[in-house]
């Protein structure tokens, strides 16, 4: 029975990297353990289009100690941006560039670039001013005291406005310099320039305001949506932008598909010629590596890019070299006089120590690759890792198991080494 | 078959004869750095002339190049890239300039099509050049320190550390083949190498060592079996033992990048094919430079004992 237990895990778990694979499968949502996961194959940039910024804040007024706090607010503000922009499987992570932090951000699909590159970098500080001795100055109430602001649309103008909502503490500062400056003039200041400076009515003690300008209404929303999210703790800078057309994308996809579709059957065909019996158990170890391999992709998941895919179009390739190397030794080893079996048994454990030496050397590279690369670069990386992770699995256990059922079911003439 | 001895002098030779065409590009044109090093702006635009599809061929460099002539763009360069559409590259500029850019070409050709942009800060091109000195210089170190810890158990007198030495100058033998080569197709047709040419780089120093490691490792078997032996014999038969599926296993990956290369994606063939270079080059200087280098080293070695 135990020789069975191998095999049956294995086909285990080939059918289940299947059920994951199939093109509609439900998403898994294990809550137990906090495991959520659509499982689809995630598109990267080059395959679906959308934009690639690197913005780096200016944290000079901020001490270094803090600095790595308020890297993290920059990234929560903007993710609160980006969702109120509603864009599907958006990026947003910090970054270095030499000591200096940066933020990325990774908007795939979007079609309004350039709105929303001006709302993501928006600081949008807000602050109310009076004037003391003829000069403005600061009241104390800022953004950071809204609840919530809001496109509304004038009732005589017609014209777009941000209507905002203060929290307790700013409807009390908010009353207060109403009641201070009744007919006098207040004004309203983002981002260090002055927006707009009405005279006040009456004393306003509900916490409500509203902000004209002279916006339109794609104005109006992103100030209402920035306002919302809060400030950003520092002003940032767009220091990488790349713009990438969809319209490359599909049919880089399928050429590359098709590619690797030919690629693979000739060398499905090369193992068969050459290693026949084996050759053919290698093909059929390869096509549950694919299984396994695609299954990590959406399980992880990876968000698949072009070159992500050469990455694993060449470690189909890397991953028949273990086959290779072991199959060559039970040649070797067949011919020095031993039994089929133990030419088996020897071919792998003789050829394991080149084929581990020579994949942990693959492995130092692309660990280095994910280290140093952004983006694209780690995409390729990654899947390459995953590739030569499971390319082991599948040559040595897979493989092994494979070969040594067919040795022991008396099979073994059909065997041809 | 004897592959050593007095002929291990002509492989250092004809390895030296194919890197040197790509090492005197390198010193006299040097690489063609893309915006990913140098920081930039990249603006693809679609453009089609008033006068419609017969004004096609009307679309020319130097007209583009006097449009936007008063707006002083540093660095600029054009290039064609198909029909109807214009490659626009500068070094790094504004975004205000780019958008002026835009309605300079606008206002010409009156319908334009943004393609493709990307601009790069100087910092961030520095930044990237200075990781991938970083890259290949620890994969280096890496890969000898890995390979001298996984030989050390080879007998005496033979230093482990050289087996992991010998395996790096090949692959630097490997990576100067590559860069050579992109030294002057650069120069030749003004590609210029961008963030995934340090990838394939790297990709091929991993590839690489794989060969050199399935000689090294029979290499290792060897000296354990024939104690005594002399390392040059030992050497010889370990590279005819392994021939057979070293040159297998280069086939098979190189069979997969040639389907990629012929058929695949039009944006990732100068990536596949940095990494097909690299590694046929890594399955020649496995077996011809790196075990040649073992022998020479160790015997050396054992000539001053």
């Amino acid at each position: 029975m135990r020789r069975y237990i191998i095999p049956v895990i294995i086909l285990g778990i080939a059918f289940l990297a299947f059920w994951i694979d199939r093109p509609n499968v439900s998403p898994l949502d294990i809550k137990s353990l906090n495991i959520e996961r659509d499982l689809k194959i995630h598109q990267g940039l080059d395959l679906k289009g959308g934009i690639h910024l690197v913005y780096e804040g200016d944290f000079s007024k901020i001490e270094e100690k803090d600095r790595d706090k308020a890297q993290q607010g920059i990234v929560n503000v903007i993710e609160k941006r980006i969702n109120a922009l509603g864009v599907a499987e958006p990026v947003v992570q910090k970054g270095q560039i030499g000591s200096q932090k940066t933020i990325i951000v990774e908007l795939p699909g979007i079609t309004e670039t350039e709105e929303a590159i001006k709302m993501i970098g928006q600081t949008a500080q807000l602050t109310f001013l009076e004037q003391k001795d003829e000069k403005w100055t600061e009241t104390g109430l800022t953004g950071a005291n809204l609840k919530r602001a809001d496109v509304e649309m004038n009732q005589q103008t017609g014209e777009p406005e941000v209507a905002i909502e203060f929290n307790e503490a700013g409807a009390k500062l908010f009353k207060d310099i109403t009641e201070r400056n009744l007919q006098k003039q207040v004004a309203i200041q983002l981002d260090q320039e002055v927006i707009s400076a009405p005279t006040v009515q009456t004393v306003i003690s509900e916490g409500k305001a509203v902000i004209t300008g002279k916006f339109d209404i794609k104005e109006a929303k992103n100030l209402a949506i920035s306002l919302t999210s809060g400030s950003l703790p520092v002003p940032i800078k767009l220091i990488e932008q790349r713009n990438i057309s969809a319209t490359l994308g599909p049919e880089s996809v399928k050429k590359s598909l098709l590619a690797g579709i030919l690629g693979i059957l000739l060398v499905a065909l090369f193992m068969i010629i050459h290693y026949k019996t084996p050759g053919i158990l290698a093909v059929f170890a390869l096509a549950i590596y694919s299984l396994i391999v695609l299954a990590l992709f959406k399980l992880i998941p990876v968000t698949l890019t072009l070159a992500g895919m050469a990455g694993f179009i060449l470690s189909i390739g890397m991953a028949v070299d273990a086959n290779i190397l072991i199959f060559e030794r039970m040649k070797e080893e067949f011919r020095a006089g031993k039994t089929v079996g133990a030419a088996i048994e020897e071919g792998f454990k003789r050829a394991w120590l080149s084929i581990r030496d020579s994949n942990i050397s693959s492995l130092i590279t692309c660990l280095i690759l994910i280290w140093l690369g952004s983006g694209l670069v780690r995409g390729f990386a990654i899947t390459l890792s995953i590739g030569i992770l499971v390319s082991l699995f599948s040559a040595i256990i897979i493989t092994r198991t494979l070969l040594r059922l067919f040795v022991n079911n008396r099979m073994e003439k059909w065997i041809k080494i | 078959m004897n592959f050593l001895g007095s002929k291990k002098k002509w492989w250092f030779i004809i390895s030296g004869l194919i890197i040197l065409p790509g090492i005197l590009s390198l010193i006299f044109w040097g690489l063609n750095f893309g915006i990913d090093f140098k920081g930039g702006t990249i603006l693809e635009l679609r453009i089609n002339p008033p006068g419609g599809e017969a004004r096609n061929k009307d679309l020319k460099t130097e007209e583009i190049k006097d449009i936007l002539k008063p707006l002083n763009l540093p660095g600029l360069t054009i290039v064609l890239t198909g029909d109807k559409t214009v490659l626009i590259k500068t070094a790094p500029i504004e975004k205000e300039t780019v958008d002026k850019e835009k309605e300079t070409l606008k206002a010409k050709y009156n319908e334009i099509e943004e393609v493709r942009y990307e601009s790069v800060g100087p910092v961030v091109g520095k930044d990237l050049r200075n990781k991938a000195l970083w890259a290949v210089g620890l994969a280096c170190l890496f890969i000898i320190l890995y390979i001298a810890y996984a030989f050390r158990n080879i007998p005496r007198p033979y230093s482990s550390f050289k087996f992991g030495l010998s395996a790096v100058l090949a692959l630097i033998h490997d990576i100067l083949v590559v860069i050579g080569v992109f030294s002057i197709v650069g120069h030749f047709t003004g590609y210029e190498v961008d963030a995934y040419f340090i990838t394939a780089l790297l990709t091929v120093l991993g590839f690489s060592v794989h060969d050199t490691i399935v000689v090294f490792d029979r290499v290792r078997e060897n000296l354990r079996r024939l104690p005594g032996a002399d390392f040059e014999a030992v050497a010889n038969e370990s590279i005819t033992q392994t021939l057979g599926r070293s040159i297998s296993t280069s086939f098979t990956v190189i069979l997969t990048l040639l389907a990629l290369f012929l058929i695949g994606g039009q944006s990732i063939k100068p990536f596949i094919l940095a990494l097909l270079i690299g590694v046929t080059t890594g399955t020649y200087s496995s077996i011809f430079n790196a075990t040649p280098l073992l022998v020479l080293w160790q015997r050396k070695k054992k000539e001053a004992m």
